[in-house]
C-alpha cells in the first residue's frame, strides 16, 4: 500500500473515531435520542474493506452500528449527524435515526435493527445485479451475534445455491450485546461455520487495516470475478457497550487493555511514523484539525438545522407517484 | 369475456406480466418445476426460465427477505408463500423491511414486491394450515393488502400489484381456486384501493371479502326470497387501505351493516369496519351493527368441528334479521 493511501485511511479512521466520540456527547447532551451503537475500535474493518471495494459502485447494507459504513460509502458526515439530531437536512430526512441510515445514492442500502435482517436482502440485491449484468458486489457487514439467526444459514444456502456476487463480512467484536461469545456460539471461529454451504470464508485480524485490504481484495475478486458469495471474518473489539445503555460491566479490563493495545489506528499511526512519512506532531495536528471540521462544520450543521415539519408526519408511508392509484395500467 | 377458474386468471396474470417487463420474477416454494402447489404458476418456469421462475428452499422468512432485497434495485419479485400460516415465519421482513423502508429511508428506497399467499379454512386441513392473517397484515402501515373474491379481481389485483411501487399482500383462499367466474379478454387492471358493489340492496348493508364475499350473496338471496329483506352486498377487496369512505356510503343508504369475515373477532375486519361507522355514520343507523365471525378458537381437524368453528349463509340470515328484531 502506497504511503500517501495509508495516510488518507489514517485521517478516516481517525476521523470515524472523532465522529463518534462527538456522537457519544451529543447523547449525553440529549441533542441524540433513543439508541446509539458506536464503532471505536472496528474502525479498520470499514475502511479496509472498503478500500478493497468500489465504494459508491459497489451496494452495501449493514445493521444498526452503520455510522461509519454510510459515511465510508460516501454519505456526507453532515448530513450522517442532522440524522442523528433528528433533521429534515438528515440523510433520511430525521425518519430514520441512528439505526437507519440511508443514502441511495452513494448505493448505501441502509442500517437495519433487527439482528440478521440484512443477510437476505443483501442476497436479493446481489440477485438484482445478477440479472441486470453489472459489475456491482452486494457488501453485507453484520457482526458475530448476527450469525446465530436463521437468516445467516438460509441466505448463505441460497447464497451459494445460485452463486450471487454477494461479499459478507462479519465483523467479529466477541460480544452480542453482553454476552461473550463462547457463551452463545458453540464454534467461536465464524469462518468455519459457512463450509456447510460451500462457500469460500477467511479470517482476518481486523485491527490492522492493511490486513483487512489484503484479504478484502482476495475476497473482492472472488465475487466478482462471478466466483459466487464469500464470507470474510475479521476479528476486532469494540471499545464502548453495545449501545449507550450498556454499562459494559461485563468485560475484564485485562481483556479491554489488550485490545486497546491494537487500536487500529495507533497501529497504522505508529507504522508511518516509522517509516519517516510522519511524525507524531503531524498526527496532533491531524486530530485537531479533524476535531474543528467536526465541531465548526458537523455540529453547527446538525444544530442549525430544522427539524421534518410536522405536516409531513404522514408522508413516505405510500408511493407518491400514483403507481398504486390507476390500478397501475403504467 | 372469457371463463376462467381463479387459479387460472392468477396464472394469466403472472405469465402477461413475465412477459411485459424481463425484471419481474416469481419466487416461493414448488412454484418452478412442480408449477406451483394451486397451479398459479403452471408451465412458466418452462417459458421463462429457472432464473425468473424460482424454487426457493423452505425458508420463507429469507426468500421473502431476498426479494424485498431484489426490488430495492428494480427487480419486481412475485412471492408465492404456499399458505398464510407460513407467513408468520416472513412477517419479520415483511412488517420490519418491505412495509418500513421507505418512511425511514425519508422516501430513498421503496420495496415493490407482491406477496400472494392462501389462507381460510377448507377442508380439514388442521390448525396450523387454516389461519386467516388479515388482520395482522392490515394493521401494518405501508402495505397494502388486497383479497380478490373472484377470478376477475384475482387477475386484476395481482396485474396492478405487480406495477404498485408499494409492497402488496395479496390474500387468496385455499377453497376459491377453482372458483369460475369471467375475466376480460383484453388487459384489466383492477384498482387496489376502494370496494365494490357486489349485489344492490335498500334495506341493509353486508360486508365481506375473499370467501366471504360468497357468504353474504347466498345470504342475499335467501333473504329476499324468502324475508322480503334486499341486501346491499359490498366486496372489501382492499383491506389496506380500507375504503371509508365507501363504507360509510353503504350505510348512509341501507342503514343496517353486518360485517362477515371468516376470521375470528377480536381486533379483526369487523371490528375495524364496525369503528368506521362509528366514526363516519354514527347517526345513520338503525340498528346496531353486527359481526359474524369464526369462534374464537384454532380450526380444529374433525369435520364437524370445522363446520361449527367457521360461520355460513345461514349465520348472516340470522344476523340480518337479528338487525330488523325478526328472530
Amino acid at each position: 500500500m502506497e504511503i500517501a493511501d495509508k495516510k488518507r485511511i489514517l485521517r478516516d479512521m481517525l476521523f470515524s473515531r472523532r465522529f463518534e466520540e462527538r456522537c457519544y456527547e451529543a447523547y449525553v447532551e440529549r441533542k441524540i435520542g433513543g439508541f446509539l451503537h458506536l464503532y471505536p475500535g472496528q474502525e479498520a474493518c470499514v475502511h479496509g474493506v472498503m478500500e478493497a471495494a468500489r465504494p459508491g459502485h459497489d451496494y452495501v447494507i449493514t445493521g444498526y452500528r452503520d455510522h461509519i459504513h454510510a459515511i465510508r460509502c460516501g454519505a456526507d458526515p453532515k448530513a450522517v449527524m442532522a440524522e442523528l439530531f433528528g433533521k429534515e437536512t438528515g440523510v433520511s430526512r430525521g425518519r430514520g435515526g441512528s439505526m437507519h441510515l440511508f443514502d441511495v445514492k452513494h448505493r448505501f442500502m441502509g442500517g437495519y435493527a433487527l439482528v440478521g435482517g440484512p443477510f437476505p436482502l443483501a442476497a436479493g440485491m446481489a440477485k438484482a445485479i445478477q440479472m441486470r449484468g453489472g459489475d456491482e458486489i452486494a457488501i453485507c457487514f453484520l457482526g458475530d451475534a448476527a450469525n446465530n439467526q436463521g437468516t445467516f444459514h438460509e441466505s448463505l444456502n441460497m447464497a451459494a445455491l445460485w452463486k450471487l456476487p454477494v461479499l459478507y463480512v462479519c465483523e467479529n467484536n466477541l460480544y452480542g450485546i453482553g454476552t461473550r461469545i463462547d457463551r452463545s456460539t458453540a464454534v467461536v471461529d465464524q469462518y468455519k461455520r459457512v463450509c456447510g454451504y460451500g462457500i469460500p470464508a477467511a479470517q482476518a485480524d481486523g485491527q490492522d487495516v492493511e490486513a483487512v485490504a489484503r484479504a478484502a481484495a482476495a475476497a473482492v475478486d472472488h465475487v466478482r470475478g462471478g466466483g459466487g458469495p464469500y464470507f470474510l471474518e475479521l476479528l476486532t473489539y469494540r471499545y464502548r457497550g453495545h449501545s449507550m445503555s450498556d454499562s459494559n460491566a461485563y468485560r475484564a479490563k485485562e481483556e479491554e487493555r489488550m485490545w486497546s493495545g491494537r487500536d487500529p489506528i495507533i497501529l497504522l499511526r505508529d507504522r508511518l511514523i516509522e517509516a519517516g512519512a510522519m511524525t507524531k506532531e503531524d498526527y496532533k495536528a491531524l486530530d485537531t484539525e479533524i476535531l474543528e471540521e467536526i465541531e465548526e462544520e458537523i455540529i453547527a450543521f446538525a444544530e442549525s438545522s430544522p427539524p421534518p415539519a410536522v405536516e409531513d408526519l404522514e408522508r413516505y408511508v405510500w408511493a407518491e407517484d400514483g403507481s398504486c392509484r390507476s390500478g397501475g395500467a403504467g | 369475456m372469457g371463463v376462467l377458474m381463479y387459479w387460472e386468471a392468477i396464472r394469466r396474470a403472472h405469465d402477461e406480466e413475465l412477459a411485459n417487463d424481463p425484471m419481474v420474477i416469481v419466487m416461493g416454494e414448488d412454484v418452478g418445476v412442480a408449477g406451483g402447489t394451486y397451479k398459479a404458476t403452471r408451465g412458466l418456469y418452462e417459458k421463462y426460465g429457472p432464473e425468473r421462475v424460482i424454487d426457493t428452499p423452505i425458508s420463507e422468512n429469507s426468500y421473502t427477505g431476498l426479494g424485498i432485497g431484489a426490488s430495492f434495485l428494480g427487480v419486481r419479485p412475485i412471492i408465492e408463500l404456499m399458505s398464510v400460516n407460513f407467513a408468520w415465519l416472513a412477517l419479520d421482513q415483511i412488517a420490519n423491511t418491505a412495509a418500513k423502508v421507505r418512511y425511514m429511508s425519508g422516501g430513498q428506497l421503496s420495496a415493490p414486491v407482491v406477496i400472494r399467499s392462501p389462507g381460510g379454512s377448507a377442508h380439514q386441513l388442521g390448525s396450523q394450515h387454516s389461519a386467516r392473517m388479515e388482520k395482522v397484515f392490515m394493521s401494518i402501515a405501508g402495505l397494502r393488502v388486497v383479497t380478490p373474491s373472484n377470478p376477475r379481481q384475482a387477475y386484476g389485483l395481482l396485474k396492478s400489484a405487480v406495477r404498485c411501487n408499494d409492497p402488496v399482500f395479496i390474500n387468496e383462499h385455499e377453497l376459491m381456486y377453482n372458483l369460475k367466474g369471467e375475466v376480460p379478454d383484453g388487459e384489466y387492471f383492477h384498482p387496489l384501493e376502494g370496494s365494490e358493489l357486489a349485489r344492490e340492496g335498500r334495506d341493509v348493508t353486508l360486508f365481506g371479502y375473499n370467501v366471504s364475499v360468497h357468504l353474504c350473496l347466498q345470504a342475499a338471496d335467501v333473504l329476499a326470497r324468502e324475508h322480503g329483506i334486499e341486501a346491499e352486498v359490498v366486496d372489501l377487496y382492499a383491506l389496506s387501505p380500507l375504503d371509508r369512505a365507501g363504507i360509510a356510503r353503504s350505510v348512509a343508504r341501507t342503514h343496517r351493516a353486518v360485517v362477515v369475515e371468516e376470521a375470528e373477532a377480536p381486533v379483526g375486519v369487523g371490528a375495524e369496519v364496525i369503528a368506521i361507522l362509528n366514526e363516519e355514520c354514527f347517526f345513520e343507523l338503525d340498528a346496531p351493527p353486527r359481526r359474524v365471525s369464526a369462534r374464537n378458537v384454532p380450526i380444529p381437524y374433525a369435520r364437524n368441528l370445522e363446520k361449527a368453528a367457521v360461520p355460513h349463509a345461514a349465520d348472516v340470515v340470522q344476523a340480518v334479521l337479528g338487525l330488523f328484531g325478526r328472530t
